[in-house]
């Protein structure tokens, strides 16, 4: 228990910095611009209890605001996303269900089930946060398409870092 | 109570979740300004650059015709206030009386070619005898004197400048109004030399040189240059370099001034019995 928190704790750290440190400065162009630090909701455990999950959310994404300096911009994106969580999950579920003392990774549920629950948190994610941050919508699919974009390069960072750390 | 407990209880992810949504859009909202001006100061910034350099393309391409609206309205300008102020004469005329005569009058010109590297340099304007320009009429532009109009065509004229070693100016200085001729010495095309101030004259370098009035070419008081270096000549006259106002490298419009009353002063001067 205390070693699964120290865990996600030291994982909270690594992707706040890993965000405002490199990720915030890759833009690639106006399209794309990648938010990793989602991957922290992805991973928590299945057994999260529910306040803990979007409270945990709210200080990711305020964590990221306070270094944006776009206060409740990213808290609001992210509690937005942890609260589809436990119903995405419900969506998605294998046949047999979830096993206790499984984590959600691919390791356990295979690559296509991890991508679809990305992909649907991600998009709710960047969806909520690029329309919010733009408030408005005028050029809706000039929106869309930087949602979309950026949904699939996020997606593609996540999934590519399941291989590479967590290979086991 | 126990049901609302119950409730609670129950609905818990859903209450929690609008109460810190709620939180989270508040904090958005109270700062709005600050986030909604960074993302318009964000797109402002690149518009910007590319406005500022569309524009900086579009007034080059425009600065032509810029400047010539600006000449135009500059010798407007000029005439009005030639009509309006002019108060050489003993009576002062209202300008719709009669006896009011204007005394000069200003046709604004393009320099179409320039001359500043011989001994006897000209400069070509673009408008002519048609625009009433005539041989004898001065040339000024707005940093000072050019020159004298030479000779005329239909739609062209040429001016001697004040780089010709041929023309000969009346100048004075304006502090106490002595006054002598300037003439190029034909080396630098900055400075030109006031001759024939006697040597008891106080001078000292910037003193400001003008047109003399004396003659019938210029209005007085036209700028023509500073005092740039003075020796005594042979005895009894400074030997005055004056750098000009006019940079003559880079003069592009000029106004040709036409003294209205120069016929009258020419026939009254010459019937005066010089010997």
């Amino acid at each position: 228990m205390i070693n699964l928190l120290l865990r996600n704790t030291a994982r909270f750290v690594v992707l706040v910095l890993l965000q405002v440190l490199l990720l915030d400065n890759i833009q690639l162009n106006a399209y794309l611009n990648p938010f990793m630090y989602v991957l922290f909701i992805l991973l928590l455990p299945f057994e999260t209890p529910a306040w803990l999950l979007l409270v945990s959310a709210f200080l990711m994404g305020f964590s990221i605001d306070l270094f944006e300096h776009t206060p409740g911009m990213h808290a609001s994106a992210t509690v937005f996303m942890a609260f589809l969580r436990p119903l995405t999950l419900k969506i998605i579920a294998p046949r047999e269900d979830y096993e206790t003392s499984t984590y959600p990774r691919v390791f356990y549920y295979g690559f296509v089930w991890f991508l679809k629950y990305s992909l649907i948190l991600v998009f709710a994610h960047h969806l909520f946060l690029f329309y919010f941050e733009v408030f408005s919508f005028s050029g809706f699919f000039h929106t869309l398409g930087k949602v979309i974009l950026s949904t699939l390069f996020s997606s593609g960072f996540i999934v590519l870092s399941q291989f590479l750390f967590y290979r086991k | 109570m126990k049901s609302l407990i119950q409730f609670l209880l129950r609905y818990h992810f859903i209450i929690l979740f609008i109460l810190i949504e709620l939180t989270s859009l508040t904090l958005a909202f109270r700062n709005n300004d600050y986030q909604k001006a960074r993302t318009v100061n964000l797109v402002q910034n690149i518009r910007g650059v590319y406005n500022a350099k569309i524009y900086s393309l579009k007034t080059y391409i425009g600065l032509r015709e810029i400047n010539e609206n600006l000449a135009a309205e500059n010798t407007r300008l000029n005439n009005i206030i030639q009509r309006a102020y002019h108060s050489d004469d003993i009576f002062f005329y209202r300008e719709d009386d009669p006896g009011y005569k204007q005394h000069y009058y200003m046709t604004g010109a393009t320099i179409i070619n320039n001359k500043t590297n011989t001994q006897h340099n000209f400069i070509t304007l673009n408008k002519g005898a048609e625009k009433g320009i005539k041989p004898g009429m001065g040339v000024i532009s707005n940093d000072g004197i050019v020159g004298v109009v030479f000779d005329v065509s239909k739609n062209y004229a040429t001016v001697i400048t004040l780089l010709n070693t041929k023309l000969i100016i009346s100048a004075k200085i304006k502090k106490n109004n002595y006054f002598g001729s300037l003439q190029w010495d034909g080396k630098s095309p900055e400075i030109s030399v006031l001759n024939e101030i006697p040597h008891h004259v106080e001078i000292n370098k910037g003193d400001t040189i003008t047109t003399s009035g004396y003659s019938s070419i210029f209005p007085e008081g036209i700028m023509i240059g500073t005092v740039n270096d003075y020796i005594v000549k042979g005895g009894n006259f400074y030997k005055i370099k004056v750098s000009l106002s006019t940079d003559f490298k880079k003069i592009r419009f000029v106004n040709v001034i036409s003294n209205l009353k120069k016929d009258e002063q020419l026939e009254l001067e010459k019937s005066f019995p010089y010997d």
